[in-house]
């Protein structure tokens, strides 16, 4: 096989492993303050916004690199990264769709992202993030007439300073965790949601995270905020070339739901998982947490995550206000040699406040996979009540799958419920499925789809069939 | 304290007539637990009760000298006489008598084996206390084939002579091929604040049975860790009960190795907490060869200003095909400042494997409450019904007819 037809064979594996050849405008090596200073200058930042990111890169130098995580990974020389990369052409941004770099357009297309007019059909709005900015957000208009501000973060610095400053560090504070601490010293874009009192989104949001360049940290940072009786349902996909060298994503995710509000928040995370050798992939070390400020506030994360070298997050929920629901499905799936220490946090403060956690983990090859999750009732929750389920599946025996969850309560008023089981695929069902005419790889992917039916069917209808054909590319070559 | 450590260990060290090469090695054990002091809650295993704040709260300093050269007068009144059994008498950080007369005095050996075989190798600063502080240890071995006929009770008990705040023991068994060993620890109340440290080796040979229960009812003062560790060869069978009631804090560890095909470890725990007392259960089962069997079920009562805390932790080593674990912990929260903590962990490297948790915390069911006051009960009689048999279930689980009938009286279970 020669080396041309060996790439052939590569990016089958992974189709988003291309790199795309744009002139890039990237701040200096490193961190330090005149980085930071050089990040909020190019973004035309007002000064509140430099504070904000320099209190967290002060906070940031007192701070240790957490290291009780189960997957172990080489220690990132933080000095040695790229804290900001855009497209040149950006730095002016364009004022429409016409006005964007042709290639930029031809990558998202090859990454099956509707921007152009022609994804009208599909109805859904995208936010595009090719490295560190975003780059076009489609169906404005019809956004607007609902008072739905749907824009990069950069853009509403800019344009509705009052929200961003009254909300963004409020889940998420400067004081937070290293990996938190950082992005918000150094985030570079990420999309911002605010839905008025009493709207209905009338469509998806939806964001496609890129990242390009090489040796270049992602951090974006995305904020959402739904006010009083509102709704929204937001997408976010992420992709990345293959590259040999791991690279950074350490984005901050923070959502508000004030009362009566309802925010879903769907993740299909496809980062580059690595070679089958484990060399190269992204490193995924993301905070995500919401806040159910309001009295009958919901808040769901649904995730399907499938690629990342390392996948370190946790999506949690507050639930602070009077009757607030919380919930987090999750699929995690790694193969290879791909590591996933994942879970959530559910946080009860409020009275008759509700959490389901549903979590589906499966691991082949020689990867590792961990569910790790808490469940804290604190002492005011009264009648609140939390259902925990985590299943693991084990396909061969090199790979391993872990659980550990933090039960806490505190309130005797308060049900907790937690269950979790490991297992394999029982000979029976491979047999049942192969005698009815399925290869043992579609018996397999079937089973395993059916082992994710109840995190599935919490995807939008678009996502999910993207989702189910991602359970099973991912776990290719897994089976016999 | 290390300076306290430190007198007290050389005042020891003076009156006693212990080899210099033991003495070494004890002096290598105090060295390490004074770099590293007492747990706390940065240290994962104690996330959730912290023993160095609890010790400061209680006792403030804690001393370590005692006088071993007198013997301590035996009580008979804290003897159980609805049993019949073998005894060893521990009072005051001292064993005052062992008492094997229902047995073939051929088929026990004890052997006062202390010095450097005492090494045991966990990170435990707990353990290096104990291996520091320790009077004696004692190896209790039983031979081949050999079942005791009889149960063997440990008493633990402390009186007013005692001098030091701080107490340990050590005990080795060896359980020969196809024995059996039925094992009590009986816990006397105490008015005193001592803490105390108990580490248990045991060693199962192919086929041996042991049974160990510990009955910690009696309202105490005192703080306790008891810490087994357990080795289990071929189709040997381990069996823990806790009854974890009385002190003030007690927290109980197990490690529990499956080395050995067939073997198979249950652990049965009952917390029933009242007035501000702590407990904790903690459970390591490592899973490491193929077809074992490990088994988990822990049930807490928790009254007024009460926590209880249940670590329990299965590991399936990649070797171990065709595990099955099982664990489950539930407790009753009765008043709004009782709080329950569990981890329950599953570290799973094998594919072929069977194993689950499960965890349940909440208030007693009302619906149940009204059902029985419906039929006449008031409630506080259809509150003790149901706690009745929500702990019943556990104790059921027991294996011996007759030490089942004691440990229901002395909880005082109806059936």
């Amino acid at each position: 096989m020669d080396t041309r037809e060996k790439d052939i064979e590569k990016l089958k594996d992974y189709k988003y492993g291309f790199t795309t050849d744009i002139e890039n405008i990237r701040a200096p090596k490193g961190l330090n303050e005149d980085v930071i200073k050089f990040i909020s200058n190019i973004k035309k930042e007002p000064k509140w916004m430099l504070d904000f990111r320099l209190k967290a890169y002060e906070r940031l130098k007192l701070l240790k690199e957490p290291n009780w995580q189960k997957p172990k990974y080489p220690k990132i020389d933080y000095q040695d990264l790229y804290y900001y990369s855009a497209p040149k052409s950006m730095k002016d941004k364009p004022k429409s769709l016409d006005e964007l770099d042709p290639k930029l357009l031809e990558t998202y297309k090859k990454l099956g992202i509707p921007l152009q007019e022609q994804a009208r059909l599909n109805g859904i709005a995208v936010d595009a993030v090719f490295d560190s900015v975003s780059v076009a957000t489609t169906f404005k208009g019809e956004l607007t007439k609902h008072g739905i501000i749907f824009c990069s973060m950069s853009e509403a610095i800019q344009k509705h300073p009052e929200l961003v400053k009254k909300y963004l560090g409020t889940v998420i504070p400067v004081t937070d965790h290293f990996f938190a601490t950082l992005n918000s010293a150094v985030f570079t874009d990420g999309s911002f949601v605010y839905i008025p009192e009493g709207v209905k989104c009338p469509m998806e949001l939806s964001t496609y995270f890129r990242i390009n360049a090489s040796e270049t940290g992602q951090f974006e940072r995305t904020l959402i905020i739904a006010d009083k009786g509102s709704y929204v349902s937001y997408l976010e996909g992420c992709t990345a070339p293959m590259r040999d060298e791991n690279q950074l994503h350490a984005a901050n995710v923070e959502l508000i739901a004030l009362d009566d509000a309802e925010i879903k928040y769907s993740t299909v995370q496809n980062w580059y998982p690595g070679d089958e050798n484990g060399k190269g992939g992204i490193y995924n070390f993301v905070t995500k947490r919401g806040l159910c400020k309001g009295k009958n506030s919901k808040i769901s994360w649904t995730q399907v995550e499938t690629g990342s070298a390392i996948t370190w997050k946790y999506p949690s929920c507050i639930l602070k206000g009077d009757n607030s629901i919380g919930e987090f499905y999750s699929i995690a799936i790694t193969n290879n040699h791909q590591k996933a220490d994942t879970g959530t946090k559910m946080i009860h403060l409020g009275k008759n406040t509700k959490s389901k956690i549903i979590s589906k983990g499966i691991s082949a090859g020689f990867s590792d996979m961990t569910y790790r999750g808490l469940v804290d009732i604190n002492s005011k929750a009264k009648n609140s009540s939390n259902y925990t389920q985590c299943d693991s599946l084990l396909m061969g025996n090199k790979c391993g799958a872990h659980t550990v969850p933090y039960i806490k309560n505190k309130n005797f008023d308060s049900n907790i419920a937690h269950e979790a089981t490991t297992s394999k695929i029982s000979e029976e069902q491979l047999h049942y499925c192969q005698q009815r005419g399925l290869n043992p790889e579609e018996a397999v992917g079937l089973i395993v789809n059916g082992f994710c039916k109840e995190v599935l069917q919490q995807l939008p209808m678009e996502f999910a069939v993207e989702a189910q054909k991602l359970v099973g590319i991912s776990l290719e070559g897994s089976v016999g | 304290m290390s300076e306290q450590l430190q007198s007290d260990f050389d005042k020891i060290m003076k009156n006693s007539k212990i080899s210099e090469e033991e003495i070494l090695v004890k002096k290598n054990f105090l060295n390490k637990f004074i770099k590293s002091g007492f747990p706390n809650r940065k240290q994962e295993d104690w996330k959730f009760l912290d023993i160095s704040q609890i010790i400061k709260k209680n006792i403030s300093d804690l001393s370590f000298f005692n006088d071993y050269s007198q013997p301590n007068i035996i009580d008979p009144f804290i003897f159980i006489d609805s049993l019949e059994h073998n005894k060893i008498i521990f009072i005051n950080g001292r064993i005052e008598k062992f008492d094997f007369s229902y047995e073939d005095q051929n088929k026990i050996k004890i052997k006062d084996e202390i010095g450097k075989d005492i090494s045991f190798n966990y990170e435990n600063s707990l353990i290096d206390l104990n291996n520091a502080f320790a009077h004696k240890v004692f190896k209790i071995s039983i031979k081949k084939d050999y079942s005791l006929k009889k149960p063997l009770i440990i008493y633990h008990s402390t009186n007013d002579k005692i001098k030091s705040t701080n107490i340990n023991l050590r005990l080795d068994f060896e359980l020969g091929e196809n024995s059996c060993l039925r094992l009590i620890d009986f816990f006397n109340n105490s008015k005193a604040k001592n803490f105390i440290n108990i580490f248990y080796n045991f060693n199962l040979n192919k086929g041996s049975i042991l049974k160990n229960f510990k009955i910690d009812k009696f309202k105490s003062d005192n703080l306790k860790y008891s810490f087994n560790n357990i080795e289990q060869d071929i189709s040997s069978i381990s069996e823990t009960f806790i009854l974890s009631a009385g002190s003030n804090y007690f927290k109980n560890e197990i490690n529990c190795n499956l080395n050995g095909e067939y073997s198979s470890a249950f652990i049965n725990g009952v917390f029933s907490l009242k007035e501000n007392q702590q407990h904790e259960i903690r459970t390591t089962i490592n899973h490491l060869v193929e077809n074992t069997k490990s088994y988990q079920l822990i049930k807490s009562v928790l009254g007024k200003n009460s926590k209880s805390a249940y670590q329990g932790r299965i590991f399936v080593d990649s070797k171990a095909q065709k595990t099955d674990g099982y664990q489950l912990s539930k407790a009753i929260l009765l008043d709004e400042t009782s709080e329950f903590n569990a981890k329950p962990e599953l570290e799973i490297y094998a594919d072929d494997v069977k194993c689950s948790h499960g965890s349940a915390s909440g208030s007693l069911n009302e619906d149940s409450i009204f059902y029985l006051m419906s039929r006449g009960l008031n409630y506080q009689q259809s509150k003790e019904l149901l706690i009745n048999g929500f702990l019943l279930d556990v104790v059921e689980k027991i294996t011996e007819a007759e030490i089942k009938k004691l440990i229901k009286n002395i909880i005082g279970l109806k059936e």
